[in-house]
């Protein structure tokens, strides 16, 4: 049975994309499976989804493997019709996306169409949210101006990109909304307009999600479902490496971000609730003990309420890890409440308290955003000097550390060949509590170049990488 | 034996005449669920009708709802049993003189000392029933381990008396608002089921079957507005519930077409934080 056979792949490749598949889950799925009829796609999906997908932020991951495997099939998809195999059709494709490629594919008599009226036509469904049409223009749009190519090993962005660039698609939504404007009798008021706005923008997102599904499924004709999978397979949000993200990938960061803090939360101070048990509450266990007539029978315990922990985050702000820094304090500020008192700061080559910036305002991102854009932290060029930052540090707050004081530092220790000033770091370590240096490099960049951090890290109690968001959750338990 | 589901559809239009409108993925994971007699684990943000699908289901089926309601420090004495020491202690003092030691001891052991908790129910039933275990991420990870015998072989092992098997498989679910990790082991005897908010279309049908009385017009606005808000990054997306309560407030205001001003004057009970209905103000541009 093929199914089977792409179902063992498709396991293996969720699998390699980081999902935790067990051996049970993996024939709970095949179980489902039989219960299911085939045909029935979008129940399908969910039946392997259920099955096979624990986690939801795991989801997408699951939806885009699913539809590498399980994309529909067919001659159709071929990226070059099959009757028309001459060379010179694969040339032409190459030289001029713009031509209308003449009689290839089934395409509903689109084909003798101007680019012009291709793009009214879209306009038209966009405005009327026709799902059926948008889905063939999808599919002509696809074939006019992708310009695919069999066996050429370019990802599918790079023809999304082509697609979308020719049919304009950035002023569409302008266009749509003109277009509306001229229709409606009277005048809209501005809630309105904002809402047609938002019914439009989700309409050519929907397009463009039918465009990208086109495109992958041409490919996969192609390529097969392997290679396929291979090229589109991404990092699981909590393994995305902060100074290597793209903004897509920091949207998805920061959406994995919220629950994370508040399982943290949750988390944490259930430990301090619970946990180990203390010494005999003799008071307690006497007061308990008249209930059964004298006899101590229900012990009491004292429970130890360990002191929360007083913390100052010291953070690089520079280019390199501002990521990883924005991502840091966005975590400390969101489970604050687990510690008595929380002190920030951040530095290039100048340092600056940003702790009034998290003090009046519920929003922690808003706080960010001014820590990025008025915190005064530029003293000479702009480029990372930790010598002199930690140097004003101590100056200006070194007395305020005192013996309940955790004190983190942030950043990759790239010294710009300035002078380290590392006493600072181990007057630290001497005056406060625990001193940690998290650094979002990678462990074999330590040491390397400009970045001294094994010279601070001998001061620490501990040098930490902090890639992803895994890491950096690990050691926030571990702190508390 | 209850009778079991033939189709999807038939999930789904069963749900609708209850008043729960499903998507394909919450009917096709119900169906699934009965035919291959697993519970299913159903996570999601508050109020977007996690526990409302157990009790429709229930209702559908025409079976018993059976609910726990999960806590820290729940235990084994109140989700699965308890043996009744108040009885027991009077079953021994009533004759003392009679029997002899061995009687008493088995006597004290057996089914008329049992308190049955949730658990236990739901397992002895003679009915068909749905248990529901709601907010499963509450109870402490050790606890956890009290539900992995029932999920997944439909048993309860008391030492005392044996191992009662159920006479018939429930339906059972799990509800997890995700503060914490559910166990592996948990996760693996469950069938998952993700329900986010819904789109918009879906909304809107929410709103007419729940709503009353209330137009098409309307309910296609709220079900727009709350989706424009829902795409603003705030600290607590309005939920389905709050969609509902918002659409009632309308209705009781007498409103038939929303604009900016009532907009503004009624974002309290979509929104609950301050800054959350500043922004939506704003991003809406109804605070002037």
């Amino acid at each position: 049975m093929p199914v089977l056979d792409l179902m063992s792949g498709f396991i293996v490749e969720l699998r390699n994309a980081g999902l935790p598949v067990s051996l049970t889950e993996n024939l709970d799925a095949m179980e489902a499976v039989k219960e299911i009829p085939l045909e029935d796609r979008q129940a399908f999906k969910y039946a392997l989804g259920a099955t096979l997908v624990k986690s939801n932020s795991h989801w997408r991951a699951f939806e885009t493997i699913f539809e590498v495997y399980f994309s529909l099939r067919g001659p159709e998809y071929n990226i070059v019709d099959g009757e028309s195999d001459s060379p010179s059709e694969l040339g032409r494709d190459e030289q001029d996306s713009q031509q209308p490629g003449e009689g290839r594919g089934q395409s509903g008599g689109m084909d003798g169409l101007t680019p012009e009226e291709l793009a009214q036509m879209l306009m038209q469904a966009l405005m009327n949210g026709d799902q059926a049409m948008m889905r063939a223009l999808a599919k002509q749009a696809v074939q006019r101006f992708a310009g695919m190519e069999p066996g050429r090993p370019v990802g599918g962005t790079y023809y999304l990109y082509r697609t979308l660039r020719n049919l304009d698609l950035d002023n569409m939504l302008e266009k749509l909304m003109q277009a509306n404007k001229d229709s409606a009798q009277q005048d809209l008021t501005k809630l309105e307009e904002r809402l047609e706005k938002d019914e439009f923008e989700s309409r050519i997102e929907q397009f463009k999600q039918e465009v990208e599904a086109e495109i992958r499924r041409k490919l996969v004709a192609d390529r097969g479902a392997e290679a396929m999978a291979k090229t589109l397979r991404k990092p699981l949000p909590e393994d995305v490496d902060f100074m290597h993200a793209s903004r897509e990938e920091m949207q998805s960061l920061k959406k994995a971000l919220q629950p994370l803090t508040r399982k943290l939360a949750a988390k944490l101070s259930r430990k301090r609730r619970h946990g180990r048990k203390g010494p005999l509450d003799f008071r307690n266990t006497v007061r308990h003990s008249l209930s059964y007539g004298g006899v101590p029978a229900d012990p009491k315990f004292k429970y130890p309420r360990p002191a929360k922990p007083e913390l100052m985050v010291v953070a690089d702000i520079s280019g390199s890890v501002a990521a990883f820094a924005r991502f840091t304090l966005m975590l400390v500020y969101a489970i604050q409440g687990q510690f008595s008192k929380v002190r920030s700061f951040v530095f290039i080559d100048g340092l600056d308290e940003v702790t009034s910036y998290f003090k009046n305002t519920e929003d922690i991102s808003e706080a960010i955003h001014r820590v990025n854009t008025e915190a005064d932290v530029v003293w000479v060029d702009g480029h990372s000097d930790y010598g002199h930052a930690f140097e004003v540090f101590w100056e200006k707050y070194g007395k305020d550390i005192n013996a309940k004081t955790t004190i983190l530092l942030l950043g990759d220790a790239r010294n710009n060949y300035h002078a380290a000033q590392s006493w600072v770091v181990k007057e630290m370590q001497k005056r406060g509590r625990h001193v940690y240096w998290l650094n979002p490099e990678p462990k074999s960049y330590w040491n390397t170049g400009d970045s001294i951090v094994g010279e601070y890290g001998t001061f620490t109690d501990g040098v930490y990488e902090c890639r992803n968001l895994r890491q950096l959750e690990g050691f926030v338990e571990k702190l508390v | 034996m209850e009778s079991r589901f033939e189709s999807v559809q038939q999930v789904r239009d069963g749900l609708k005449q209850v008043n729960y409108l499903a998507d394909d993925g919450i009917a096709g994971v119900v169906y699934l669920a009965q035919r291959l007699g697993k519970p299913i684990l159903v996570e999601g943000p508050a109020g977007t009708g996690k526990t409302q699908l157990a009790k429709s289901v229930a209702d559908m089926t025409g079976a018993r709802l059976i609910r726990l309601q999960c806590y820290e420090g729940l235990d084994e004495s109140k989700a699965l049993y308890e043996w009744n020491y108040k009885k027991q202690l009077l079953r021994i003092q009533a004759d003392k003189s009679s029997d002899s030691w061995s009687e008493v001891h088995d006597d004290i052991f057996s089914q008329e000392f049992l308190l049955t908790r949730p658990l236990l129910e739901a397992i002895s039933s003679e009915d068909p029933v749905v248990l529901l275990i709601d907010e499963v991420d509450r109870v402490e990870i050790e606890t956890e381990a009290l539900l992995l015998e029932i999920l997944s072989e439909y048993q309860v092992s008391i030492p005392e008396l044996g191992t009662i098997t159920a006479k018939q498989i429930p339906m059972v679910f799990l509800t997890s608002n995700n503060t914490r990790e559910l166990s592996e082991a948990l996760k693996r005897r469950c069938l998952f089921l993700h329900i986010d908010y819904p789109d918009m279309e879906r909304e809107k049908e929410i709103v007419l079957t729940k709503v009353p009385d209330i137009t098409q017009n309307l309910a296609d606005q709220i079900a727009r507005i709350v989706r424009s808000i829902r795409q603003l990054d705030l600290k607590k997306a309005p939920s389905v519930s709050e969609t509902l309560d918002w659409a009632r407030t309308l209705m009781l205001l007498g409103i038939e077409h929303i604009d900016a001003q009532e907009a503004k004057e009624t974002l309290h009970i979509l929104l609950k934080y301050q800054t959350d209905i500043a922004k939506a103000a704003k991003e809406l541009s109804v605070d002037k």
